[in-house]
């Protein structure tokens, strides 16, 4: 797909993040939509993944260890076909799949359960591994938070994937800058976050937007020809790209927006779809 | 009873991972630097790719066992039982129990009879911690005979499995032609109307001992060895409470949580009878011989005794 299919597809992702919040009425807009693009290009460009057979053996897998960002892998997974788009707007309710947390025995397409930040890249790694010992040639993706990494867990997978040189792993960090309590580094730096990578022995590839696909592109195909480590790529992002009022602001890591807000998010995305057109 | 051949049942446990190695490709064996103590290392030597040492990091380790069993291994992820049901707990509830990944947990060094180590490795917490956890198997064995075939059962289990093992080499008494393992299935080892003893692990031998000397005396105690705390063999437990109309639970974890907490939940509720829980009073450990802190802690035949004899 071309980078400019990609960025309309992105912006049709966030409109499903919000719409899907918005029905929930609690969630995580803030890390969701700031991830869009990084989950748009790995389900329409990067992965070998089919949605008419979600458990294929040889798929390339994604662990969302960022579980809480569910709405940006449930809006992307629906928009490929996953599953149907209208049921987004069951997200968190009572007795949906869509649970609050990415939950694989019960929704297309999540290969791992997460949300207990530090525990994805956990089952990212094993899931390298295993490709390792039986020589098959998936590859493994996973998402962690800025402040995910603050979490012990991150670093001891980090130091197997790094000494075990899993060439095949891609960890992504969505480096938005906030988490709940504020800045990440009022709250407990975790900068540099490159230099810790390159310690534990991973190929490091720093994306200054990842919000561009153009960049996202770049780094995926240095991942890909990356052999003998794992690679791990560090993407600035805005937290709430997209939507006007949430952007670059800490209060929107956790809140769904109300029917006020929602119709400004979309009144919002919907210009950025119009400006996409005119390209 | 001098002659009695006594194993580990830790090294039982490195010795089944081998047979079942032989037959299985699927199987992957996990360590977290504790290869030697915990006895993969037999596997270590006999497969040495499907060894994976994790280092000190007991978390990752769970969170890798998870990522192998989505892709179809069949993963046993060991390390001592502070370190699997304790460190790992969290890790072990959200990435293997509730996604139910087929992850096998061989946690060894339970117990107080870990010994000189002392209380900070002396798990006595880890059935109580397991079987909170949603559709997590519990099971501890009692000797070399019963900690192989738990772990064959394990392999053939699909589904989270959590075992238990001992550093302590303990006598084999399950070495009878009529033996058989079953998750979930209590083996009643002694029949008697009085009372009934339920324990497992290591202190099912020093039960049947206890039971032998209480038969001297005329009280005639039915033994019953549950080896699976959960599923718990409520039938088994319930008929037994109703035809002795007192339990006793012996095991070498808390009182709190433990067999004895699951058989007296059972009991409660479906035949109330007095129960006296037998384990770790609400105490750590501390260092010493295994032996000699068994016997501290009320846990050989001699105590089992004694407390049973106070309890009726």
């Amino acid at each position: 797909m071309e980078n400019l299919e990609l960025q309309k597809t992105a912006n049709e992702v966030r409109k499903g993040i919000v719409t899907a919040l918005h029905a929930a009425k609690a969630g995580h807009p803030g890390g969701s939509l700031s991830a869009a693009d990084v989950f748009t290009y790995l389900y329409f460009e990067e992965m070998n993944i089919d949605p008419k057979d979600p458990k294929k053996a040889d798929r390339d897998r994604f662990v969302l260890s960022k579980g809480h960002t569910a709405p940006g892998l449930y809006s992307v997974l629906a928009q490929r076909g996953y599953f149907p788009k209208e049921d987004l707007v069951t997200l968190r309710h009572l007795g949906s799949y869509l649970q609050g947390h990415p939950d694989m025995k019960h929704i297309p397409g999540v290969d791992m359960s997460s949300g207990s930040l530090g525990q994805g890249i956990s089952a990212a790694v094993g899931m390298a591994l295993s490709a390792k010992l039986s020589g098959d040639s998936y590859r493994v993706y996973t998402l962690l938070g800025d402040g995910e990494i603050q979490e012990g867990q991150v670093w001891e997978a980090a130091m197997f994937a790094g000494a075990r040189k899993l060439d095949n792993l891609v960890v992504i960090v969505d480096n938005n800058g906030l988490q709940i309590d504020g800045k990440i580094e009022d709250v407990c730096s975790p900068y540099p976050i490159d230099k810790k990578f390159e310690a534990f022995n991973f190929h490091v590839i720093n994306v200054t937007d990842g919000n561009d696909m153009a960049q996202l592109r770049a780094a995926f195909d240095e991942a890909k020809a990356t052999k003998g480590m794992p690679t791990a790529i560090i993407m600035k992002t805005v937290k709430g790209k997209g939507v006007s009022f949430m952007e670059n602001q800490v209060g929107w890591h956790g809140k769904a927006p109300n029917d006020e807000e929602y119709a400004q998010a979309m009144a919002d995305l919907e210009k950025v779809g119009e400006a996409l057109c005119q390209k | 009873m001098s002659e009695v051949k006594k194993i580990a049942t830790r090294a039982s446990y490195g010795n089944a991972l081998v047979e079942l190695g032989k037959k299985h490709d699927d199987l992957v064996v996990l360590d977290a630097d504790l290869a030697a103590a915990t006895q993969t290392g037999i596997f270590k030597k006999a497969f040495p790719e499907r060894h994976i040492d994790c280092g000190i990091a007991e978390c990752n380790m769970m969170g890798i066992a998870a990522g192998l069993a989505t892709t179809g291994k069949v993963p046993f992820a060991s390390t001592f039982a502070m370190f699997a049901a304790g460190r790992a707990f969290e890790q072990v509830r959200n990435s293997v129990g509730y996604p139910k990944l087929n992850v096998k947990i061989g946690a060894t060094h339970g117990g107080i009879s870990v010994g000189e180590d002392g209380a900070t490795h002396q798990c006595c917490e880890d059935f109580a911690l397991m079987r909170t956890i949603p559709g997590m198997v519990v099971a501890c064995p009692s000797d070399d005979i019963e900690a192989k075939a738990m772990v064959e059962a394990a392999y053939e289990h699909v589904g989270p499995v959590y075992m238990r093992f001992g550093r302590l080499a303990v006598p084999v008494i399950n070495d009878n032609p009529d033996y058989k393992f079953e998750l979930g299935k209590g083996i009643v080892l002694r029949e008697g109307k009085d009372l009934t003893i339920i324990a497992n692990g290591l202190c099912v031998a020093p039960s049947l001992e206890a039971a032998a000397k209480l038969a001297e005396e005329g009280i005639e105690a039915k033994v019953i060895n549950i080896h699976t705390i959960k599923p718990l063999d409520e039938e088994l437990v319930v008929a037994a409470a109703k035809e002795t109309g007192k339990v006793v639970t012996v095991e070498e974890h808390s009182i709190i949580g433990g067999l004895g907490g699951a058989v007296c939940e059972c009991l409660a509720e479906k035949a109330p009878v007095p129960v006296k829980r037998i384990g770790i009073n609400d105490v750590y450990g501390e260092s010493g011989p295994a032996v000699a802190l068994l016997e501290k802690y009320g846990l050989d035949a001699a105590g089992i005794y004694k407390q049973i004899k106070a309890f009726i």
